[in-house]
């Protein structure tokens, strides 16, 4: 077969590209830590959970924000249609400076997961847990967005995540009364 | 008598000399039949064209907030669902149909071995057709029990009426009918040609039917297996990670059967009306046989942030993903090359004078080409998507959306509007209906494009989710970038209004062709100019196709076989853990 001298030195070109964004990916991984979203959230029945029978549930019997080591915080959510639990009634609340590990849940139909503009992009399956971890250093606003069609309401399932100062995350305590109305609300008109 | 040479296309200018048939040789004058399947097909893919177009149009300035008056945001999903399945399902497949049985025609120079194999697969595509369109419109009336709101992806537990599921099972199945006949076609070509090259348009038609075969594989199973019988109520709701498994089996590998039609376009017809010919035959079956085995072990890559996946199986996908660019590079250089060596021929000199000689004010070659330019874009922005770590930052964004409407929105459907000006006068025997307004038509779809393109990559990237009726919320606002993000929104709903007018311009062109007078000097032909290297310099192996289809089958299992086999030992099939089933049809009591 004859194979033009452009057409080799094209092909040759095109392997290093393509062997380097792998390579990248692969310092990404081991470089920098990226890690994927994987199967190390678990499984979890999405019955229970729709149910509002929290407390069969390991973990979820209480969705909110539980400190987890000096500066880090393990975030329970639960993705239901149209709302985020904790996050739209309530928004979800960290001290700057924190890592962050989210265990999200769907207690219905496949959700998203995204906090807009960063790195926690995550799908949400009914059945498995999305676990992620992230750091957030500066105090600010984020708007947390489902991203993944879940019905005729779909375009009104946001909420925000507030990362405020050490210092004010201190004085303010999550209000565990709004968490029990929430929830309350959402057992009951999940639909629409 | 009036001799035609190669090179020219029906967009010149013309004479209105009567001419009798022997001068016209046109492809409906040697094969009837198959001209008349080829009609058939394209009438209704054009049909499904300007629907979803509308739909497009619809959504372009409902998101936007330029206009909400259509619909209401709760049916917006409706109009979602029938834009995507109407354009990447019913568009494509029907266009790809009667190309492909054009293609396979004129290159094995043989009609159909038993025609009603091939009428029979369209019959069955368009039943499909009618009961998917049916479901998805019905959502739009109340008074209608019938509704399929799930999108184009259609992921379970959100579920539609079965008419949905059948429908697009019935597409699905009557795709495969048509290609039997082309596949018998060619058996019936080898017995009387053994020891001969398969001519270039035949192989590439075959070997994108193979990939289809085992491409489909995946939604068989989901649709037949699963969503079906869940749909009639008999089972309950399947495991949502592995209908998503089973949907994007498929779902990567569908977008290959979209663009190596409009590869087999770009190789094979774009040089000739540049005035050229193929630059190396041998190399473009490499490119279609790197898609046979490289196409359908990638749908994990749409699947990067799903929970309940290990990460191996990912990084697995990311690396035949990546090897898929390969091909796609390959092409770039052939079809430039062929195109430079064409400007080259007509005087054309310098680094880039060559450009200047190509026909721009030919339709059929302009919009080819500019399809061509917005896929090297796409390809760009597939890169970034096929990047694992920084697929997390446009996950399910606007800069999704934005990539393949290049992909498929450009590269495929420009190259087959361009393709339909030069091929549907050779098989109406009618000459091209408003040249004028033809001309222009590749230039406003390329205009809207890239308005409505580029902003929504960019829109994507600061966080503008994909698939919604009200991107805007009230809680919180995106973060500022150049522009901003209201100046985004201006050019979505302006770009959408450009491509929906170029839509109409392309619809205008082919009905004034389709309902012209016969007759009169056509100007065009099927015959192709011998590529510079011909197929006598490709390996015989690349002509095997059986051994193509078992390799390819084979990196399937590998690619496939242990992820599928540890859902199902998690209890993917266990019943006891169901998620909760969610009818958006509303006619299943929950």
């Amino acid at each position: 077969m004859e194979i033009h001298r452009y057409e080799k030195a094209w092909f040759v070109a095109g392997m290093v590209l393509i062997v380097g964004f792998i390579g990248t990916i692969a310092y990404g991984a081991v470089g920098p830590g990226i890690a994927m979203v994987d199967d190390s959230g678990g499984q979890v029945g999405a019955t229970p959970i729709a149910n509002g029978n929290w407390d069969a549930v390991d973990n979820f019997q209480e969705p909110g924000v539980y400190q987890s080591g000096e500066n880090s915080y393990d975030v329970y959510i639960v993705a239901q249609r149209f709302a985020f639990n904790p996050g739209t009634g309530e928004p979800v609340r960290v001290p700057a400076g924190s890592e962050v590990t989210f265990y999200v849940a769907s207690a219905d139909v496949m959700h998203g997961f995204n906090i807009a503009g960063t790195n926690v992009n995550v799908m949400v399956a009914p059945g498995q847990v999305s676990k992620m971890t992230a750091r957030f250093d500066e105090p600010a606003t984020y708007g947390i967005i489902c991203h993944e069609y879940c019905g005729a309401g779909h375009h009104d399932m946001a909420g925000t995540m507030e990362v405020v100062p050490q210092s004010e995350y201190d004085q303010e305590p999550s209000d565990g009364e709004d968490r029990e109305r929430l929830r309350a609300a959402l057992t009951y008109g999940g639909d629409r | 008598m009036a001799t035609i040479t190669p090179d020219e296309s029906d967009t010149g200018t013309a004479t209105d000399d009567q001419v009798i048939d022997e001068d016209r040789n046109a492809f409906v004058d040697k094969f009837p039949t198959e001209a008349r399947l080829t009609r058939y097909t394209f009438l209704v893919a054009f049909v499904a064209l300007g629907i979803g177009g509308l739909f497009g149009l619809i959504q372009a300035l409902h998101r936007t907030g330029a206009f909400r008056g259509f619909v209401s945001s709760a049916d917006y999903y409706t109009i979602l669902t029938g834009h995507g399945v109407l354009l990447v399902l019913v568009f494509t497949t029907f266009f790809i149909s009667g190309f492909f049985n054009w293609a396979i025609t004129r290159s094995l120079d043989r009609g159909s071995v038993d025609p009603r194999v091939e009428y029979g697969g369209f019959a069955m595509l368009l039943v499909g057709t009618v009961l998917a369109a049916v479901a998805i419109l019905g959502g739009l009336v109340d008074s209608v029990p019938l509704s399929a709101d799930v999108l184009f992806t259609f992921y379970p537990p959100l579920q539609a009426h079965p008419a949905f599921y059948i429908g697009a099972a019935l597409i699905v199945v009557g795709s495969w009918v048509v290609g039997l006949g082309w596949f018998r076609r060619f058996w019936a070509w080898r017995k009387t040609n053994a020891d001969e090259r398969i001519p270039l348009q035949a192989f590439m038609v075959l070997t994108t039917m193979v990939m289809w075969y085992v491409a489909t594989i995946g939604i068989a199973i989901e649709v037949v297996v699963f969503l079906i019988p869940w749909s009639l109520g008999l089972i309950s709701t399947p495991d949502p990670t592995l209908a998503r498994t089973l949907f994007w089996f498929f779902g990567h590998p569908v977008v290959y059967f979209w663009l190596l039609p409009a590869y087999l376009a770009w190789y094979t017809i774009m040089p000739k009306l540049a005035g050229g010919r193929l630059f190396s035959d041998p190399l473009a079956r490499i490119v279609f046989v790197l898609f046979v085995l490289l196409s359908t072990p990638v749908g994990f890559h749409h699947q990067y942030v799903d929970p309940g996946i290990p990460e191996g199986f990912k990084f697995v996908a990311m690396t035949n993903t990546m090897f898929l660019l390969l091909p796609s590079l390959l092409t770039a250089f052939t079809v430039v090359a062929s195109l430079e060596h064409a400007g080259r021929q007509q005087g054309g000199d310098g680094y880039f004078g060559w450009l200047k000689t190509l026909p721009w004010g030919n339709p059929a070659f302009s919009g080819m080409a500019l399809a061509g330019l917005m896929f090297a874009a796409g390809g760009f922005s597939g890169m970034i998507n096929a990047g694992m770590n920084i697929n997390y930052l446009v996950h399910n964004t606007l800069w999704v959306p934005g990539h393949f409407h290049l992909t498929v929105g450009t590269a495929f459907a420009l190259t087959a509007m361009a393709a339909s000006f030069w091929l549907v006068p050779q098989i109406t025997g009618k000459r091209l209906q408003l040249r004028g307004v033809a001309a222009v038509q590749p230039y406003m779809w390329f205009l809207g494009m890239t308005l409505m393109s580029n902003a929504m990559h960019r829109a994507g990237l600061i966080g503008v989710p994909r698939r919604t009726a009200e991107p805007q919320y009230e809680a919180f606002n995106y973060a500022q970038t150049v522009g901003g993000y209201g100046e985004m929104r201006i050019q979505i709903a302006l770009g959408g209004t450009l491509l929906f007018v170029a839509l109409v311009m392309f619809l205008a062109v082919m009905f004034a062709t389709i309902l012209a007078g016969k007759g009169g000097d056509l100007r065009v032909n099927s015959e192709f100019p011998e590529p510079l290297s011909g197929a006598e310099d490709a390996p015989k192996v690349l002509d095997n196709l059986r051994l193509w289809a078992v390799f390819a089958l084979l990196l399937v299992v590998l690619a496939y076989g242990f992820p599928i086999y540890s859902m199902i030992q998690s209890g993917a099939l266990d019943p006891t853990i169901p998620a909760v089933p969610v009818s958006v049809a509303g006619w299943l009591p929950i």
